[in-house]
């Protein structure tokens, strides 16, 4: 695995009107890199991602992308979005378009590829996350699970360095958590850069590489996966993780 | 009677009638793209546009549109700006229709999930890009059952043409009952006419609300 940093953060400060959400985070993504950040709800971990893509500004320290600073404002944005690329709780899905249609979106539109070319590699995608019969159905008639692989493949469809998932199995019904999760893990083996935010303590001990834990703006506890997971040194995790893993 | 008199009437209401589809299509289509111009300044987020947008939807509310119509044919003239009556009759109607077009578009496209607007930022989309691929398209669906109501109060409202002389069917009946003293079967043919121009838009708009509530 080479080292060379997808996502730097450093010392990112964010606020929420008085609410100071992000407290100083710094990390650094490598390629090839599975992070997943962990944390009680409120914790500021979705902030992190959406600040590293830009869907939120931050108002102190650094982010950088592929060497580049993000700044929402700035017309790198774009470029930068196309090289991380995000999934959604809720999917996101464009209801209006079949499958394959929000699978080809961004490279036919935003990338400027010929529509052959993107549709051949589309269906190839929708078929690597199980759905080569789906690429004509309208996200409606999707079951959850199946919303999210499209999802994942419209993410893919871009190229991007980086893949950034936002609780991606936290608004499924817990049979179809599995489907997904299955597809992540796939794509980590495959050597696919990956920042994930997640209440999946089993993807995480299995999948990630290195766990971060959030609390209250900051990172409270970062290491090797299984460490963190299952020889917790901080108080606070050790407290999450009890509770996470036996909730009863 | 009737018949005999309204075989002679008919070919002159026609007359008016294309002058009323001619005002009602025109300021349609006028309305429509202000309309679109103003809801999409309010949706930019730029603090100028936005405000220019507000003061433009509500002064043209705020202002009957038999005084527009007047406004536009009789004083505009002192600017050195004449207008034919039907050229005047299309833009002011077409103005006056824009701020309720506007009102409906913005509905439609703040009704979109902003979920939608992070997906598409996510894929590195610019605003009009989005806007184009994304809102808009989903906005249409939201927007269209109100849209035929507008159709309908317009191809009405059309009638308010006549106080500036365009004679279109409402005035040529009022021309021809004058002339004729025929009141009743001059106006129930205008009635039947507006009729078998509005029922089937109302149809139309009736099926627009059944398939958007599927």
């Amino acid at each position: 695995m080479s080292t060379a940093p997808v996502i730097e953060l450093i010392d990112v400060h964010k606020h929420f009107g008085t609410n100071h959400v992000l407290r100083g985070i710094s990390a650094t993504i490598s390629r090839g890199e599975v992070v997943c950040i962990i944390g009680p709800s409120g914790s500021g971990k979705s902030t992190i991602l959406r600040c590293i893509n830009g869907l939120e500004a931050y108002d102190g320290g650094e982010v950088r992308v592929d060497g580049i600073r993000v700044d929402r404002t700035s017309p790198t944005i774009a470029s930068i979005r196309t090289h991380v690329s995000m999934v959604f709780q809720r999917f996101n899905l464009f209801p209006h378009r079949t499958a394959l249609e929000n699978v080809i979106e961004g490279p036919v539109f935003v990338k400027r590829e010929p529509r052959e070319q993107a549709e051949a590699r589309g269906r190839e995608l929708l078929a690597r996350v199980g759905l080569a019969d789906k690429a004509d159905a309208k996200p409606g008639q999707l079951s959850g699970g199946q919303m999210q692989r499209v999802a994942i493949a419209r993410a893919l469809a871009m190229q991007p360095d980086a893949i950034l998932f936002d609780e991606p199995t936290s608004a499924l019904d817990p049979e179809l958590v599995g489907e997904v999760l299955s597809v992540m893990r796939t794509l980590a083996e495959e050597g696919m850069t990956m920042a994930v935010v997640t209440h999946e303590m089993g993807f995480a001990r299995e999948v990630a590489d290195r766990v971060l834990f959030i609390d209250g703006g900051v990172i409270v506890e970062g290491g090797e996966a299984q460490r963190v997971l299952t020889d917790p040194q901080h108080p606070r995790t050790q407290d999450f993780l009890r509770r996470v893993l036996r909730p009863i | 009677m009737f018949w005999t008199d309204a075989a002679n009437f008919m070919p002159i209401l026609l007359e008016g009638l294309r002058l009323t589809v001619i005002v009602t299509l025109g300021s349609l289509l006028l309305s429509t793209m202000l309309g679109l111009v103003w809801a999409l300044m309010r949706v930019s987020g730029i603090g100028p546009l936005v405000w220019i947008a507000k003061c433009i939807v509500n002064v043209i509310r705020g202002i009957p549109i038999i005084v527009q119509l007047f406004y536009i044919y009789f004083v505009l003239p002192e600017f050195g700006i004449t207008l034919t009556a039907l050229q005047a009759s299309i833009i002011g109607l077409g103005v006056a229709y824009s701020a309720y077009q506007s009102e409906n578009f913005r509905a439609g496209i703040e009704a979109i999930d902003h979920g939608q607007i992070e997906a598409a930022q996510s894929l590195g989309m610019g605003w009009a890009m989005m806007m184009r691929r994304v809102i808009i398209p989903q906005a249409v669906k939201i927007v269209l059952p109100p849209y035929g109501n507008t159709m309908i109060m317009m191809l009405k409202d059309s009638s308010q043409a006549s106080t500036i002389t365009v004679a279109e069917l409402a005035m040529k009946g009022q021309m021809l009952a004058s002339s004729t003293f025929k009141n009743s079967t001059v106006f129930t043919l205008v009635a039947l006419l507006y009729l078998v121009m509005s029922v089937p838009l109302i149809l139309f708009v009736g099926w627009l609300e059944r398939r958007s509530k599927k």
